[in-house]
């Protein structure tokens, strides 16, 4: 099979045949991370453009390494040091940034379908590396990837995803991601943090979190963003750990072997209590190490994989 | 010189509806005529112009009561010029232009600017409105009896509301007091919290902060109440949610003076429609649901929306090319209103008599203007060709601006000849 997608803009539009290709290359990618010397040749003389409109570090630090490992140039603009901050439309940077003659761009943006409005304009492939509240497809990616490793499938497994459902991108697009690959998603927040119409992306919203987490194989806790919130989507973080924190006595309720995933970073004691966080069952700096596997995946599909071979 | 119109339907809801040929002297509607068919006369008068309307219907001319012009200030996305005669072609005789230009139309210096402007040009005619509150800030109020006598039909600070209800209630009274109309933009700014499109389950698809019906209606039900606490009339713009046409039809009932438009985008898209972040589909107040745009319909029907406005509001691709957040709120409509409001006939929902009372009438009788085919009148007609089907085109708008989410949209009707004071203006 061939991968034929020029960009990565989010998780709808990735057939589930798509991903299962991605998360069986990064599966392969991963072996690389491990040797003494962590790099392969595979995309020399490529370049890679990382434009980051957004504060990260660790998103972008794990394209970069990704990068790296596969040996292409990778190179760094953030909003400050970008001609964004002199009026520049995203339009104008990204037809200047294409003129440069980069294969790949990414872009973390604040504004929803900003990648979409490039990758339009654009012949370089475009990643979403997480815009507004709208998608963050290596994210979800990489947590597929997690869990089919740990468990060994998707299909049919129930994940409960826990947090600011609303304002998430990594929620919209876990929720896709694994209700496309077969599992049962299950939402639980503060109704403040439920947005509507949220079930037809293919969860269900939970009344409380011990509904929630019952017997649950993956529990994903989303990070309250406190920066987002003015105590009026939830009085207190003291409030809001009562009633939606992970701990270990509301842990006891999921399946024994269930598995616990954050996407970061963790505000510990509000949505996950440091025991849980540092308990056997977490995989959160698993998901880090896969997320560089994912991202070397994703760059070598688009930028030297099967897309440019001339047959599979 | 005379102009005789031969041949068509003409259609004045309440005063004619028969085929009969006009005769227009200078600016006057000089005599309805029964038609006559005789070429030979035809030829043989030199003193006499005929404009063969065979098939078409002849109405009072359309008025399209929210207009933006962008002219003082954003001549970059429409002018005066560009906007008449985007409103000749679209079959307006006359449009009410907003005061959210650059200045703002708060005093009579900007009122006379425009109307001098369009004096000069001949097109079709405006009837400017001014702004409420000085720079439509919502603080003070503005020298509205001195707009007035400069020319000024209404009041309104359309593109924002006025969210101080006190200010609101003394706005109306002393509105009443000069016996002008206030146009009401109305939306409640905190619940709308810097929302881009309709609140529900595409918003959530797409990752856009939504803005509920609750911001459109919240404000409805408000100035509702101040209406009958000073029982000044209030006219509401845009109508778009089904809880905004409820309380407008029971408040209708109780006999609170009140009356509203809503724009052919909110009984033709919904949020559906929305997709791809493309910005032309991104106006204030939103595409809605199919409940709502169904209740706009019924609203239509039932009397309860009394008029069509387009609200065209023209950008350039640099408010619209733009991430979808960022983008500017507004299309352009003059040029695509008549033959969006044509499906409703179409389809069964209106009368071309009630059309034309929503499109050419009861916008007349909002601004205090007389618009009848009678002898003696002022000739400001539309003639519209029902049959003409046509896929519309933004490269072929005279509107300097192209935003319109309904490119490539097949449509049947539209504009044959528009004239104003017994000129054509318009000719297809």
């Amino acid at each position: 099979m061939r991968f034929t997608k020029k960009d990565i803009l989010d998780i709808e539009s990735l057939e589930p045949r798509e991903i299962s290709m991605i998360l069986d290359t990064a599966q392969g990618m991963k072996e690389i991370s491990e040797r003494p010397v962590k790099k392969v040749p595979t995309l020399r003389g490529k370049t890679i453009v990382l434009f980051f409109q957004e504060p990260s570090t660790r998103t972008k630090l794990s394209f970069d390494t990704a990068a790296k490992r596969l040996s292409a140039d990778s190179i760094s603009i953030s909003k400050s040091s970008s001609s964004i901050v002199k009026g520049e439309t995203l339009i104008d940077t990204a037809k200047n940034l294409e003129a440069m003659k980069p294969d790949v761009i990414v872009l973390r943006h604040p504004s929803s379908g900003a990648p979409h409005l490039i990758a339009k304009r654009v012949n370089s492939s475009v990643i979403n590396a997480g815009d507004g509240i709208h998608a963050h497809p290596s994210q979800a990616l990489l947590d597929m990837m997690s869990v089919r490793e740990k468990k060994g499938k998707i299909e049919g497994l129930n994940i409960s995803i826990i947090g600011d459902i609303a304002h998430s991108r990594v929620a919209r697009s876990d929720i896709t991601g694994f209700s496309k690959m077969g599992a049962n998603v299950c939402i639980c927040a503060p109704k403040t943090m439920i947005p509507m119409g949220i079930e037809s992306l293919g969860c269900i919203v939970s009344p409380n979190m011990e509904t929630c987490i019952e017997g649950a194989d993956v529990i994903m806790m989303l990070r309250i963003q406190k920066e987002r919130q003015d105590n009026i989507l939830f009085p207190t973080e003291r409030e809001y750990a009562t009633l939606f924190g992970l701990n270990k006595a509301r842990l006891n309720l999921a399946k024994k072997d269930v598995i616990v995933m954050h996407p970061g970073p963790m505000n510990r004691g509000v949505e996950i209590s440091s025991d849980v966080a540092d308990s056997d069952s977490s995989m959160i700096l698993e998901q880090v190490t896969n997320g560089v596997a994912l991202r070397m995946a994703l760059f070598y599909l688009v930028a030297g994989g099967s897309r440019h071979a001339d047959s599979d | 010189m005379r102009i005789r119109i031969k041949g068509a339907r003409l259609l004045d809801p309440g005063n004619i509806d028969d085929n009969k040929d006009i005769i227009i002297k200078n600016h006057l509607i000089e005599a309805i005529v029964d038609p006559i068919f005789d070429s030979k006369e035809n030829e043989t008068r030199t003193d006499i112009e005929i404009i063969d309307a065979r098939g078409m219907i002849v109405v009072p001319g359309l008025i399209d009561i929210h207009v933006h012009l962008r002219e003082p200030g954003q001549e970059y996305k429409e002018t005066i010029e560009t906007g008449l005669m985007a409103a000749a072609k679209g079959g307006f005789t006359a449009i009410c232009s907003m005061p959210n230009t650059n200045p703002v139309n708060d005093n009579s210096q900007v009122t006379k600017f425009i109307i001098n402007c369009a004096n000069e040009l001949g097109l079709s005619k405006v009837y400017p409105t001014g702004a409420i509150t000085q720079g439509s800030m919502g603080n003070t109020l503005a020298e509205i009896y001195d707009m007035q006598q400069a020319g000024i039909v209404a009041v309104t600070d359309d593109g924002k509301p006025l969210e101080n209800s006190n200010l609101m209630r003394r706005a109306l009274e002393y509105c009443k007091g000069l016996d002008i109309p206030v146009f009401v933009h109305a939306e409640e700014l905190s619940i709308a919290d810097g929302g881009s499109m309709n609140e529900g389950f595409f918003a959530t698809f797409w990752g856009i902060k939504g803005i509920p019906n609750a911001a459109e209606s919240i404000m409805v039900v408000r100035d509702i109440a101040l209406s009958e606490l000073t029982g000044a009339p209030v006219h509401f713009c845009h109508i778009s949610t089904k809880e905004s046409v409820e309380a407008i039809r029971q408040a209708k009932k109780r006999g609170v003076k009140i009356t509203c438009e809503t724009a052919p985008h909110y009984f033709t898209l919904t949020d559906e429609d929305v997709k791809d972040y493309n910005t032309n589909f991104k106006m204030n107040p939103p595409l809605r649901s199919e409940e709502d745009r169904q209740a706009v319909i019924q609203g239509l029907v039932d009397g309860t929306i009394d008029l069509i406005a387009s609200d065209h509001a023209p950008h350039s691709i640099i408010e619209k090319d733009v991430e979808f957040d960022r983008a500017a709120f507004g299309i352009v409509g003059l040029e695509t209103s008549l033959s969006l409001s044509l499906k409703l006939v179409h389809d069964g929902f209106l009368t071309m008599a009630e059309l034309v009372n929503k499109m050419a009438k009861h916008p007349a009788k909002i601004i205090g203007i007389k618009n009848d085919i009678r002898p003696g009148n002022i000739a400001d007609l539309t003639i519209i060709d029902p049959g003409h089907t046509y896929e519309i085109d933004p490269a072929t708008f005279k509107s300097k601006s192209k935003n319109t989410p309904f490119a490539g949209l097949k449509v049947k009707g539209s504009t044959f000849l528009t004239m104003v004071n017994g000129k054509v203006v318009y000719l297809k």
